[in-house]
């Protein structure tokens, strides 16, 4: 029986087991408190690292055949360990410091980025018994925490004494301080659909999926954070055509590892929390009753969005950076405020009980705001078309235009 | 003394300190980077009495926006983002003197205050309760007309702003 009650739920039962233990010895109630906190921090954190390694090779994997290449396939079966050699190769590379470079902010940066990553984690509800703290701030927490991030690139753009990585980090300051307005306004839907700013309370509160109910909050969520992340096609910070690599070009070994392994884990927390706010978290059948299937389904969701956003990166281009201001000032904030605004009437509208009227009427109210964002951007593209910025056609490496240079030039 | 003790007089001694380094810096980067850490001590203050939200708070808006943008202007603005040149002139005394009057007399004034003894309420283990928070800036007995002005003043700050910015396209064209 104890066994089964350990399968069932891991995590409070070693926890369990460890403060029984601890307070048997003899140790106050205030120390042991202390003590699982430290453990359960430094095992969250290692555990998400760890997942890292998966994430990477999940990660190249995907973009390889989204590309219609192998990708990784030497070590191990699908090249499943590749990260691992790849991981020891990066512990033994020099640390190489620029010179110039201001000390402090430079070695601090990479600390930030990871830092910035792995604190979201503490407030994210694994399961129903199992949550790092249960801020009732959680979503505010989740933003403030996520400017951390964004201080780490601006001091890894300033310290390194380089003018790519100097402009790198403007970019990067330029996007993550605009992506934030709409992503803090998004995320005030689900706020008051629960009723709480607690991760836990959202999880919780949701008997529907909040994508049902304001699929356009979740879709503007999705594009911000994704856009936090600086991933493609929000690149622009990293473009290495341009700027060859933006604010990490300075950093060699395990400090460009460090700023590897926050990108990485980065969108993976993304997933996770778009899972939790907007399809439930760790919610599904059977998840109350046996906590670790709450786990595996949450797993499950936020792999499905780390797919999606693998997907975008492997699909879409890069945006200029007056397009990225564009889709933000003029698309998706409107956007977010009329969302907030709708939401606001329709829940005070609409009474909990009746609950298929209500995402009913949601869902239909938010496909209206979602297609006449849509048709305005049309009008607007009509009235004022996009400069065209080249209009001579460009060589482009094609099997005929090979073929033609080839005859002519011979 | 306690545990909670010293972590406030470590905090205090943090905030303090890299406020005097504010001040003191050549490199305006640096500047930025120690009003950071400041704002950083203020967080643990707020953190030592529990009131979370002012701690996700003070991080959120002045680490993660007003910092961020004074950052993004000194890298923006200053052409060698270094100072050069003496940093006391000759009327340094007369400021640490005002300082030092001001400081004594807030002091003298809040501690002739009935409520500056109040000792401080231990918040339930739920965290504190915004809704009430919430509720009171938009109650009409509470402080919705200070609020109101706040944000009307905030509407004004942003319309200059577009209009200043806007101005200057205007004049090149």
């Amino acid at each position: 029986m104890g066994f089964l009650h350990f399968l069932s739920d891991p995590i409070t039962f070693l926890a369990n087991w460890l403060q029984g233990l601890l307070l048997g010895v003899g140790i106050p109630a205030g120390i042991v408190q202390f003590i699982l906190f430290v453990i359960g921090a430094g095992a969250l954190a290692t555990a998400a690292m760890m997942f890292v390694i998966f994430l990477i090779w999940l990660e190249r994997k995907a973009i390889a055949r989204l590309q219609d290449r192998l990708g990784p396939n030497r070590v191990g079966p699908w090249g499943i360990f590749q990260t691992i050699p790849d991981m020891i190769k990066i512990f033994t590379k020099e640390f190489i410091t620029p010179t110039g470079a201001d000390i402090i902010p430079y070695n601090l940066a990479p600390i930030l980025a990871v830092a910035g990553v792995l604190m979201v984690w503490s407030v994210i509800p694994l399961a129903i018994s199992v949550v790092g703290m249960n801020l009732n701030v959680g979503v505010l927490y989740i933003i403030a925490v996520g400017s951390l991030g964004e201080l780490g690139i601006i001091m890894a753009g300033f310290g390194s004494n380089n003018k790519f990585a100097l402009l790198g980090g403007f970019r990067a300051v330029a996007l993550l301080v605009s992506y934030e307005v709409p992503m803090v306004i998004s995320l005030l839907v689900p706020v008051m659909l629960a009723g709480s700013m607690g991760m836990t309370d959202i999880a919780q509160a949701q008997n529907v999926w909040y994508i049902w109910l304001t699929p356009a909050a979740a879709l503007i969520f999705l594009i911000t954070s994704i856009a936090e992340n600086g991933r493609a096609p929000f690149d622009l910070t990293e473009a290495d055509s341009e700027i060859v690599a933006g604010f990490n070009i300075e950093y060699s070994g395990l400090k460009f590892g460090m700023f590897y392994v926050a990108d990485f884990l980065h969108s993976f927390t993304i997933a996770m929390v778009f899972s939790v706010l907007f399809l439930g978290g760790w919610r599904g059948p059977g998840a109350e009753q046996i906590p670790i299937l709450g786990f595996i389904y949450l797993m499950i969701k936020a792999g499905l969005i780390e797919f999606l956003i693998i997907w975008i990166r492997g699909s879409l281009p890069r945006f200029r950076i007056d397009q990225m201001m564009d889709v933000n000032w003029k698309v998706l904030t409107p956007l977010s405020l009329s969302i907030v605004v709708v939401t606001a009437v329709l829940d005070k509208l609409i009474p909990v009980e009746q609950t298929v009227f209500r995402i009913f009427a949601f869902l239909v109210v938010n496909l209206a705001v979602l297609l006449i964002t849509g048709w305005l951007i049309e009008v607007f593209k009509t009235r004022r078309p996009r400069p065209v910025v080249s209009k001579t056609q460009r060589p482009v490496a094609r099997p005929e235009n090979v073929a033609a240079n080839s005859n002519s030039g011979d | 003394m306690t545990v909670l003790q010293i972590i406030f007089l470590l905090a205090a001694a943090i905030t303090l300190g890299s406020a005097v380094m504010v001040v003191s810096s050549r490199r305006m980067m640096h500047v930025a980077l120690w009003l950071v850490l400041t704002l950083f001590g203020v967080a643990i203050l707020f953190a030592l009495l529990e009131i979370r939200f002012f701690v996700v708070v003070q991080v959120l808006i002045y680490i993660g926006a007003i910092a961020i943008l004074i950052i993004f202007a000194v890298m923006l603005t200053r052409h060698s983002l270094e100072d050069v040149g003496p940093h006391f002139n000759r009327g340094w005394w007369i400021a640490i003197l005002a300082c030092f009057a001001t400081f004594s007399g807030l002091v003298a004034v809040l501690s002739s205050w009935s409520k500056f003894q109040t000792i401080i309420r231990t918040i339930p283990a739920g965290g504190e309760d915004i809704l009430s928070l919430g509720k009171a800036f938009i109650d009409p007995a509470g402080y919705v007309i200070p609020f109101e002005v706040a944000s009307v003043l905030l509407l004004a700050a942003l319309i200059g702003a577009i209009f200043v910015a806007s101005e200057r396209k205007e004049g090149k064209r």
